[in-house]
C-alpha cells in the first residue's frame, strides 16, 4: 500500500474528526456558551489570566503538548504491524483525545480555571485528589527517567548529533538573553536561531563525537544519562526566561518545520509500506497486542499528560469559550498528526522488509532509532538531503524535544517535593536545591534500576509510562463525566473511552506484572503494583461517584 | 514599490511580530511575573534593609528611592512572612 494513501486516509479521518464530531461534542455535550465571561476576562491580571487569539492559544497547547512522546510510542508500536497503530492514532485522537483535551478545557473554564487536580478534589472527592497527585508523581517520575534514556540511546547510535543537540542550548541561551534584553526584534531572533541550528545540523556529520563504550569503568550508554540528569537538574534551576522559554520556542518552530519535511518527504517520494499490515511473526517476547497497544501508544491518541497543560495555562488565556473546540482538539489533531508521521516513517522508511525486521528484534528497543532511521530514508529519497544529515536532524528533533520535557518534568517535580517539605515541615526539603537533588536522585533510581547498571534497558518501563499516563487521562475523563451528569448531558461520548481506558490499564499493568515477575525484576514489580492499586482505586471512586450523582439526580428532579 | 504596499507590507510585520510575541511570553507570562517579583524582593530589602538595622553602604542613594517604592512596601512585609511592619518608627498597617 501507498504512504501517500495512507497519509491522507489518517489526516482525511483526523479533519473528519474536527470538523464533524467535535462539532458536535462542543455543541451537544459540553454546550459550549460564546457568550460565557470565560477567567480569562473574569479576572484579567495582564500575567496569568489573559485573553489571548485562538490561533496562539492553539500555537502554544500543540506546542506543549507534542514532543518526544507521540514519536516514541507509535515507533514502538509499529512492531505489531502499522495497521493497529494506524487505527488506534486516527480512532484515539477523534473519539478520544479530542474529546479530553477540549473537555479538560471545559471543565477548568467553568470552574475559574482551576487545574483538573484540584477539580478532582471538589468534583470528585478528596481521595481522588490524593489519587491525582500520586499518579502525577509517578507520571513525571517515569517520564523523565524514560527520556533519559531515549536521548542517551539516540547520542550512542547517531554521534553526528551530539554537537547539534548541545549546540542547541548555546543558541536557546544566547536567543534568551537577546529577547530579555530586548536587543533584536522576535521574528529577527527566531529567523537566525533556526539558521544557527540548521547550520549545526549541517555540521554534525563532520564532527561526530562518539562516546566510548566504556568510561572509567562507566559503560558510555550510562555515563550519557548521568549527564543529562545533571544537565536537567542544572536547566531546571535556572530561571525559565533564561533557557526554558527559548528551547520551548525554537521546539515549536522545528516541531512545524520537522513535520513539512517529514509530511513533505512521504508525498514526494510516495513509498510502499514496508512494513506488514499485522505483523504475524513478532519478536520473541513481544507481549500481546491488546492490551499493550493501547498504553504503548499514550502521546498521540489519549494522553493524561494533556489535561495538565489544558487545565493549568490553557484554561486562564480562552477568550471564548468556544476557542476550546479549536485550542483543545485541534490541538490533539495536531499530536496525532506528529504520531501518524511517526508511523509513515518507521514503517515506510525501510527499502526491504528484511531491513525493517533487523530493526524491530525486541519489543521496546530500537523504535527510536527506526523512527530516525526510516525518517531519513523518505527524507533522502523525497527532498534529496544527504542520509547523514537527514537523520541527524530527526535525532537533534527527537531529541530536544525530549530534553525540553525532562527540563520542565525535573522543575515540576521539585515543586512537589517543596511542597512536600512545606506539608511535613522538613525545612531543607523547601529549598530548590536539595528538592533538585531528590527528583533527580529519584529519576536515576528509576533509570538505572530498571535498565541495569548500564541503563540501556530503562525503555521497559515505557508501557508503565503509558498506563500511568492512561490513568491521568483517565481520573481527568472522571471528573467530566460528573460534570455531565450534574449538567444533565449526554455522558456516554466520555464515559465510553473511560470504561476503555480503565479497562486496558488495568489489564496491561496485569500482564506486565507477569512479565515483571518471570523475569525476576521485582524493582519494576513493586511499582507496577504500585500503579495497579492507584488503577483500581481510580475504577471504585469513578464507579462510586457516577453513582452518587445519579443518586443525587434523581432525588432532586428540578435541580 | 508603492507606498500603499509598503504600508500593507509594514502592518504585515507589525502584525507578524506581535504573535510571535505572543507566541513567545504566553505559555510563560506567570513564570516570569514571579521570578521578576522575587527579585524585586530582594531589591526592596536592599533599600529598606538600612531601617532594620542591616548596614547598607548604598543607604544614602537607596534613601531616595523609599518614598518611590513605599506603595510596594505593605503587600512586601506580609510575603515575606510579617503581619505586621517590621519597622517600629514605620508603621504601615
Amino acid at each position: 500500500m501507498s504512504a501517500t494513501i495512507l497519509m491522507l486516509l489518517g489526516l482525511g479521518g483526523m479533519a473528519l474528526g474536527y470538523f464533524v464530531y467535535s462539532a458536535f461534542i462542543a455543541r451537544r455535550v459540553y454546550g459550549l456558551d460564546p457568550d460565557f465571561e470565560t477567567p480569562a476576562h473574569a479576572y484579567e491580571d495582564g500575567v496569568d489570566y489573559v485573553p489571548t487569539n485562538r490561533f496562539v492559544l492553539w500555537g502554544h497547547h500543540f506546542t506543549s503538548v507534542a514532543g518526544a512522546a507521540p514519536i516514541v510510542g507509535p515507533a514502538i508500536a509499529v512492531i505489531w504491524g502499522w495497521l493497529p497503530a494506524f487505527l488506534w492514532v486516527v480512532i484515539g485522537t477523534v473519539f478520544f483525545a479530542g474529546m479530553h483535551d477540549a473537555g479538560a478545557i471545559w471543565a477548568s473554564v467553568r470552574n475559574r480555571a482551576r487545574s483538573v487536580g484540584s477539580l478532582t478534589g471538589d468534583v470528585v472527592g478528596k481521595r481522588a485528589r490524593s489519587l491525582f497527585m500520586i499518579v502525577i508523581f509517578l507520571v513525571l517520575l517515569m517520564v523523565n527517567a524514560v527520556f533519559a534514556v531515549v536521548i542517551a540511546g539516540l547520542m550512542m547510535d547517531f554521534p553526528s548529533a551530539v554537537v547539534p543537540v548541545w549546540g542547541a542550548i548555546a543558541v536557546a541561551l544566547v536567543i534568551g538573553q537577546l529577547i530579555y534584553r530586548r536587543m533584536i526584534s522576535l521574528p529577527v531572533v527566531s529567523l537566525l536561531g533556526v539558521i544557527a541550528l540548521y547550520a549545526l545540523i549541517a555540521v554534525g556529520p563532520a564532527v561526530p563525537l562518539p562516546m566510548p563504550d566504556q568510561v572509567g569503568g562507566v559503560s558510555g550508554n550510562a555515563l550519557w544519562v548521568l549527564i543529562l540528569f545533571g544537565y536537567a537538574g542544572i536547566a531546571s534551576l535556572l530561571p525559565v526566561w533564561m533557557l526554558l522559554q527559548p528551547r520551548d520556542y525554537i521546539n515549536g518552530l522545528q516541531l512545524f518545520i520537522g513535520l513539512i519535511i517529514l509530511y513533505g518527504a512521504v508525498v514526494l517520494a510516495n513509498p510502499a509500506m514496508v512494513a506488514p499490515m499485522f505483523n504475524q511473526q513478532v519478536p520473541e517476547g513481544t507481549p500481546s497486542l491488546i492490551p499493550l497497544l493501547f498504553v504503548t501508544i499514550a502521546c498521540g491518541a489519549i494522553s493524561g499528560f494533556h489535561g495538565l497543560v489544558a487545565s493549568g495555562t490553557t484554561s486562564k488565556q480562552l477568550n471564548r469559550e468556544t476557542d476550546a473546540r479549536f485550542v483543545g482538539y485541534f490541538g490533539a489533531v495536531g499530536e496525532g498528526a506528529l504520531a501518524l508521521a511517526a508511523i509513515l516513517a518507521t514503517a515506510a522508511g525501510f527499502a526491504s522488509l528484511a531491513d525493517w525486521r533487523g530493526m524491530y528484534q525486541a519489543f521496546g528497543e530500537n523504535g527510536v532509532g527506526a523512527f530516525v532511521q526510516g525518517g531519513a530514508y523518505l527524507i533522502q529519497n523525497g527532498i534529496g538531503l544527504p542520509e547523514a544529515t537527514a537523520s541527524t536532524l530527526l535525532t537533534v528533533m527527537t531529541a530536544l524535544f525530549a530534553g525540553t520535557t525532562m527540563d520542565t518534568g525535573l522543575r515540576l517535580q521539585r515543586y512537589i517535593f517543596q511542597e512536600w517539605g512545606d506539608i511535613y515541615r522538613l525545612e531543607w526539603m523547601k529549598k530548590p536545591l536539595p528538592a533538585t537533588l531528590l527528583a533527580v536522585g529519584s529519576c536515576l533510581l528509576l533509570a538505572f534500576g530498571a535498565g541495569g547498571a548500564d541503563g540501556s534497558g530503562g525503555m521497559i518501563i515505557w508501557p508503565l509510562f503509558g498506563t500511568t499516563n492512561q490513568l491521568l487521562a483517565g481520573l481527568t475523563l472522571l471528573v467530566i463525566c460528573v460534570m455531565l451528569v450534574r449538567r444533565r448531558r449526554p455522558i456516554r461520548y466520555a464515559l465510553v473511552p473511560l470504561c476503555f481506558l480503565l479497562a486496558m490499564t488495568i489489564l496491561a499493568l496485569l500482564t506486565q506484572l507477569k512479565g515483571f515477575y518471570s523475569e525476576g525484576n521485582y524493582f519494576l514489580l513493586c511499582l507496577d503494583i504500585v500503579v495497579l492499586i492507584a488503577s483500581i482505586f481510580v475504577a471504585f471512586e469513578a464507579a462510586s461517584a457516577l453513582r452518587r450523582q445519579r443518586r443525587e439526580m434523581l432525588e432532586s428532579p428540578e435541580a | 514599490m508603492s507606498d500603499s504596499r509598503r504600508e500593507r507590507l509594514r502592518h504585515w510585520l507589525a502584525q507578524l511580530r506581535h504573535y510571535s510575541e505572543e507566541v513567545y511570553a504566553a505559555p510563560y507570562r506567570g513564570a516570569v511575573a514571579r521570578a521578576r517579583r522575587d527579585e524585586d524582593d530582594l531589591f526592596m530589602l536592599l533599600v529598606f534593609s538600612e531601617l532594620m538595622g542591616v548596614p547598607n553602604p548604598a543607604a544614602y542613594y537607596t534613601l531616595e528611592l523609599q518614598p518611590l517604592l513605599l506603595e510596594r512596601f505593605h503587600d512586601w512585609h506580609r510575603r515575606m512572612g510579617m503581619e505586621r511592619s517590621p519597622l517600629d518608627h514605620f508603621r504601615c498597617c
